[in-house]
């Protein structure tokens, strides 16, 4: 294929996933917006008063930046493990198997349209905390840098999760026993300064306390971790992941007999 | 010009089934082919190796000449495939799906969009291009996934089953969509359990079973080999014995009905003269199964040699 054609085919993908996730808007654009509202007024406004500052700010406008991490990380990782596995147990995965395509045209459209999803939903749950507490922007560039990596970084995982998924059942283990876990142990709702040593030391090896807190510092300019580590261990994991990811789907891991 | 070239095709699933065991076949620009075989004979297997949906285990492919190895792409735009088994998005609307596929062979959203209407139109499937897939019947998505193998003009057409579920009257309207492609100049490779719908269509004919291919020849010269014919005869009259024929193996069905095997050395005029000899008067007259039928259940499922095909034991 000419490059002309490869870009076709990238963005018949993206404009394909785009339309599936806005056509089914109720499961995936608006449970997150709730979810995220509700954390707003329960940790944020009712139980966020009586805990006061962090991090020195309240603890309404601390939480914002992960809450907001948390659905991109939810939602890119979802939209392409639940549609990567839907066009394998429908068969319409076939549909790009027996054309032209590259391999890596396929799975770079994928993460494209898991980051879209996992993006607006940040951009969703973002304006909705503005009616909850004020937003600053301490820096755009870090700010944008890491919510596009991170995204990355968790479409490829979705993309992995559905390439080994046999039923469904497969596609719903990983959200549920570590993604949650990690998400909500990974320095959302809290300082991991305010950890014991242990504890604190221990909280270090879950990657998406790096994420949070980078995402944090470009928000509001405070972080737990070395923001500039975190950059480069956030873009190694995307080149470690997208590489496993194309060797797996040239090789036809779960996809072809 | 080979349309499509296979040499020593081997398949070896992971569970050790041998699937295909070395098979080499060559269909020919223009050719009208039928591929056919009993379940489980590795016609699915090879027709998801030339399509990329199975992995072979040794030999080659080759379509209009280009290397499924070395030059994939420039060999995939060529193939159009009609798979067995619905395999669209359920949800997505007719028309989508066919402007998709065109995407994936990288073909710009306008020309897509003027090709779908195209195909949707000659298939009647225009008036229900925005309806979601799953609400159409079994016909119309067995014709959504030739109009979607088409969209990107693809000089060999591939459809395994096409007709398999579909009415009398679509089924002949399919045939003669068909032959207008093969007409049009597209290579047609079927395969079909209707043998009836293979000796009408197809000009040549591979027969595959247990993995490697019993038969590879023309129509006519496959059909030239039959041996004997059987058919059966409907009487004015009721008799209560079959009639003794020499040259002829004549059975008495019921009262009114024989079934006559005509040995391909005697004529039809001499079984009828000695019929009426014996004040038999015959009103009616058909083939027990189609020739392609006798000569296919004699090559694979009694196994013996297509020169014996149709011989009784």
């Amino acid at each position: 294929m000419t490059w002309r054609e490869q870009w076709v085919a990238f963005a018949t993908i993206v404009v394909k996933e785009i339309r599936r996730f806005t056509r089914i808007w109720p499961q995936t654009l608006l449970p997150p917006a709730i979810t995220m509202t509700l954390y707003f007024v329960i940790f944020g406004n009712l139980i966020g008063h009586r805990i006061g500052d962090m991090g020195g700010f309240d603890y309404m406008q601390y939480i914002v930046p992960g809450l907001i991490m948390m659905s991109v990380i939810q939602n890119s990782y979802g939209n392409v493990v639940s549609s990567f596995f839907s066009t394998k147990f429908q068969h319409s995965i076939e549909e790009m198997l027996v054309s032209p395509m590259p391999a890596h045209v396929i799975l770079t459209g994928y993460v494209v349209g898991g980051m879209v999803r996992g993006m607006l939903v940040g951009l969703i749950v973002s304006l909705l905390s503005l009616f909850f507490t004020h937003l600053s922007m301490h820096h755009l560039g870090i700010t944008v840098l890491v919510v596009t990596m991170t995204a990355a970084l968790f479409a490829l995982g979705g993309f992995i999760n559905a390439t080994f998924a046999n039923k469904f059942d497969d596609i719903s283990i990983i959200p549920t026993f570590v993604l949650t876990p990690l998400t909500y142990l990974g320095g959302v709702f809290y300082s991991i300064d305010l950890l014991p040593d242990f504890w604190r030391a221990l909280t270090l090896v879950n990657p998406i306390v790096y994420m949070v807190n980078a995402f944090r510092y470009g928000v509001l300019g405070v972080s737990d971790v070395n923001v500039y580590a975190s950059l480069g261990a956030i873009a190694i994991f995307v080149v470690v992941f997208y590489l496993f990811s194309l060797w797996l789907l040239q090789r036809g891991t779960g996809i072809r007999h | 010009m080979s349309a499509l070239t296979i040499r020593n095709l081997r398949k070896t699933y992971a569970n050790g089934v041998e699937a295909l065991k070395g098979i080499d076949l060559n269909v020919e620009k223009g050719d009208f082919f039928a591929l056919l075989g009993p379940n489980g004979a590795g016609k699915s297997t090879t027709i998801g190796v030339i399509s990329s949906l199975v992995n072979k285990t040794a030999g080659e492919v080759s379509i209009f000449g280009h290397s499924l190895d070395t030059q994939r792409s420039l060999a995939k735009k060529r193939i159009g495939v009609v798979p067995q088994e619905f395999n669209f998005n359920q949800f997505e609307k007719v028309f989508d799906i066919v402007v998709t596929q065109a995407g994936f062979y990288g073909i710009p959203a306008p020309l897509a969009r003027e090709r779908a209407e195209k195909y949707l139109r000659q298939l009647g499937l225009w008036d229900k291009r925005d309806k979601p897939s799953r609400t159409l019947s079994g016909g119309m998505k067995r014709r959504l996934m030739i109009a979607r193998a088409l969209v990107h003009e693809p000089d060999l057409l591939i459809l395994d089953e096409p007709t398999a579920g579909v009415d009398i009257e679509l089924r002949r309207s399919m045939w003669d969509f068909l032959t207008a492609l093969n007409e049009q100049g597209k290579t047609i490779i079927l395969t079909t359990h209707y043998l009836e719908e293979a000796e009408s269509l197809c000009r040549r004919i591979a027969i595959i079973d247990h993995g490697t291919i019993v038969e590879n020849t023309s129509m006519k010269a496959l059909l030239e080999k039959l041996q004997v014919e059987t058919f059966i005869l409907d009487l004015a009259r009721p008799v209560t014995a079959a009639p003794q024929l020499p040259g002829f193996e004549v059975a008495l069905k019921d009262a009114t009905t024989l079934e006559v095997a005509v040995p391909k050395t005697q004529s039809l005029n001499t079984l009828f003269v000695a019929l009426a000899e014996q004040d038999f008067e015959v009103m009616s007259m058909r083939n027990k199964a189609n020739r392609l039928e006798e000569l296919f259940v004699r090559l694979v499922e009694q196994n013996l040699p297509a020169e014996q095909g149709g011989q009784r034991a």
